[in-house]
């Protein structure tokens, strides 16, 4: 019996390079021997992606995209079907908790360089996936057809308004009809379960094919590859099995009990996971008394805000994702990890921390002229931290980076 | 291969290039158009059209086009002459900062002296104002002449639809296309615009 599925495996091996490809990116691919916790999200990212597919699959089996049923059916679901509450909650939690690990699994980026040459197309690939995530998270919002659904997105496509010229005929273009209706949703949902998902998976291959090509940094921001075994191994490196999956599935572990906490006893996050308004239906002649965005667009939204004519609201807001784009560029330091950058890299990063978070806040809460102050120094303080990186890093003394991990 | 195949092989792979790019916009038209508002929506989004002589003086009414509430009002004589009584109210009396398709017509901003048709979408963030025509001090303006105030955030609106200074919302309500034939308003077309 072993032998006919020994003899079957080498068959298919020589016609599939399955050993080879297994080999040479999970079992024995190299990764830096001493990272810490912030080279985890990478990995719980991958996770909270499996989720999102399979629970999605789950929830377009009872769901209707039309506009007399689509909320009617999120009920149907939430109600009728058995343990149809677990899988949307389930969607839900996950796109918020997908959201918290690439935000910081971003940072981690930031921290120790993780752009710097060669791995300019894997920031980049890496820039590209949160972009479609976040239209992916929009799109995905507006199918419960409820009140922030419609007037959320009432917000977000009059922003195609704000662009001159062909601004009103683009909304009525992306909108297919005069208000966001059933015709609208139907091909919001096409866009959320089939284009976005499928640019996402091509993404996220070519960001670990890309990753894999360069490999892993580390915090203290060495080049493996310069010491190498007599296999041409760097010596630094521990094989991906089983140092890292064991490694991975502990924090996954950890990771499964926040979300389930989360899912289980506060799956509206206090109206910062699902707002409280969406449990309403949509309703074009009144609008929700607070339209906030959800927490993972607040801080865009603010700089939005911010700007008081639309269209620079528009430029400014798009202009702060962008910016990330360019960060391998913009980066002009010999040391890559913060470890070993100057001061004024280690007080620029904690401003724009400390800014990110501040802008944040500032877009889940109504305005004031306070308020309205602070989301412009914010939106100040946010671009100066790249506008300015390549004076800082370049012109600050920087400690001298060891030659082994 | 000789230098002259090389300049052939260019040419050829450059011509094919440009016939094969030149049918791209051609293949791409009915992926984009396909967007466009359907005959159904465009149907469901059409003209509006209704008797407004039946309407009193000084009344408001309240009709759903494309989804959206539009406002018409039967001003009478007296409220006409008063518009220039809450003028030092008014953020943008004559409509500047707006596109107003019948711009300095009428004092009611509309194409027929007598009525008034603007959307009743609140130009802050969408809320319906409500008419409180009565000449009296209101709780949110003592020296009230008549006009529209929004229940949401405070914005105040004269009987035209022209926005207060000071309030959230910045700009006058909107005045759809329209036209009339006699006593038929038609909302939404216009066949001299």
């Amino acid at each position: 019996m072993t032998e006919i599925a020994s003899k079957l495996f080498t068959w298919v091996n020589t016609r599939l390079p399955i050993v080879n490809t297994f080999e040479r990116h999970l079992s024995k691919h190299p990764v830096p021997s001493k990272v810490n916790f912030w080279y985890l999200f990478g990995a719980l990212a991958a996770v909270t992606l499996i989720i999102q597919i399979v629970t999605g699959i789950w929830l377009i089996m009872p769901y209707s995209n039309t506009e007399e049923q689509a909320f009617s059916s999120i009920e149907y679901i939430m109600r009728d079907v058995d343990y149809g509450w677990v899988i949307r909650y389930m969607h839900t939690t996950g796109a918020s908790l997908f959201f918290a690990v690439v935000y910081l699994h971003m940072f981690r980026g930031l921290l120790y360089g993780s752009y710097q040459k060669p791995k300019e197309l894997v920031w980049i690939f890496g820039c590209t996936i949160y972009l479609a995530m976040m239209a992916e998270g929009f799109l995905g919002y507006v199918l419960p057809y409820g009140q922030m659904s419609y007037w959320g997105a009432q917000v977000i496509i009059s922003l195609f308004g704000a662009i001159p010229y062909i601004g009103e005929s683009l909304e009525l273009w992306v909108r297919g009809d005069y208000y966001i209706s059933g015709i609208t949703v139907s091909r919001f949902f096409a866009l959320h379960v089939v284009a976005l998902p499928l640019v996402l998976i091509a993404l996220v291959f070519l960001h670990l094919v890309a990753l894999h090509e360069v490999g892993a940094g580390n915090p203290e921001g060495v080049d493996i590859e310069e010491y190498l075994d007599e296999d041409g191994v760097p010596l630094d490196s521990v094989p991906f099995f089983p140092y890292k999956v064991l490694n991975a599935l502990v924090a996954i572990g950890v990771f499964m009990t926040v979300f389930s906490i989360i899912m289980f006893f506060f799956p509206e996050g206090g109206g910062y996971f699902i707002e409280m308004a969406n449990f309403e239906e949509a309703n074009p002649l009144v609008t929700p008394d607070h339209i906030a965005p959800v927490w993972y667009y607040a801080p865009f939204y603010t700089m939005l805000r911010a700007i008081p004519d639309p269209l620079g609201g528009l430029i400014v807001m798009a202009a702060g994702v962008a910016i990330f784009f360019v960060v391998p560029w913009l980066d002009r330091s010999k040391v890559a990890s913060i470890r070993y950058k100057g001061i004024y890299s280690k007080i620029a990063i904690t401003m724009f921390g400390v800014s990110f978070l501040t802008l944040g806040y500032l877009g889940t809460v109504g305005v004031t002229e306070v308020r309205k102050t602070m989301s412009l120094v914010c939106t100040i303080i946010y671009f100066a931290y790249f506008l300015l990186m390549p004076i800082y890093t370049k012109y600050e003394t920087t400690k001298e980076v060891p030659k082994r991990l | 291969m000789q230098d002259k195949d090389k300049t052939r092989r260019k040419v050829l792979i450059g011509l094919t290039s440009a016939v094969g790019l030149s049918g791209l916009p051609f293949a791409a038209t009915p992926f984009i158009a396909a967007w466009n508002p359907s005959a159904k929506a465009k149907a469901a989004g059409a003209a509006v059209k209704l008797d407004v002589s039946k309407m009193q003086y000084g009344q408001q009414i309240q009709v759903s086009w494309r989804k959206q509430p539009v406002f018409i009002v039967r001003h009478t004589k007296d409220s006409i002459a008063s518009l220039d009584l809450v003028l030092p109210k008014l953020a943008d009396p004559n409509s500047d900062q707006i596109e107003e398709p019948y711009k300095g017509l009428n004092a009611s901003r509309s194409k027929s002296p007598e009525y008034s048709v603007f959307s009743g979408v609140c130009t802050h963030l969408g809320c319906a104002p409500k008419y409180f025509p009565e000449v009296e001090p209101k709780p949110w303006d003592a020296t009230w002449n008549g006009g529209f105030f929004c229940p949401c955030h405070g914005s105040m609106f004269d009987i035209v639809g022209r926005v207060f200074k000071g309030v959230p919302a910045s700009t006058n309500l909107i005045v759809p296309p329209h036209m009339f034939e006699g006593s038929i308003l038609t909302i939404g077309e216009d066949k001299e615009l």
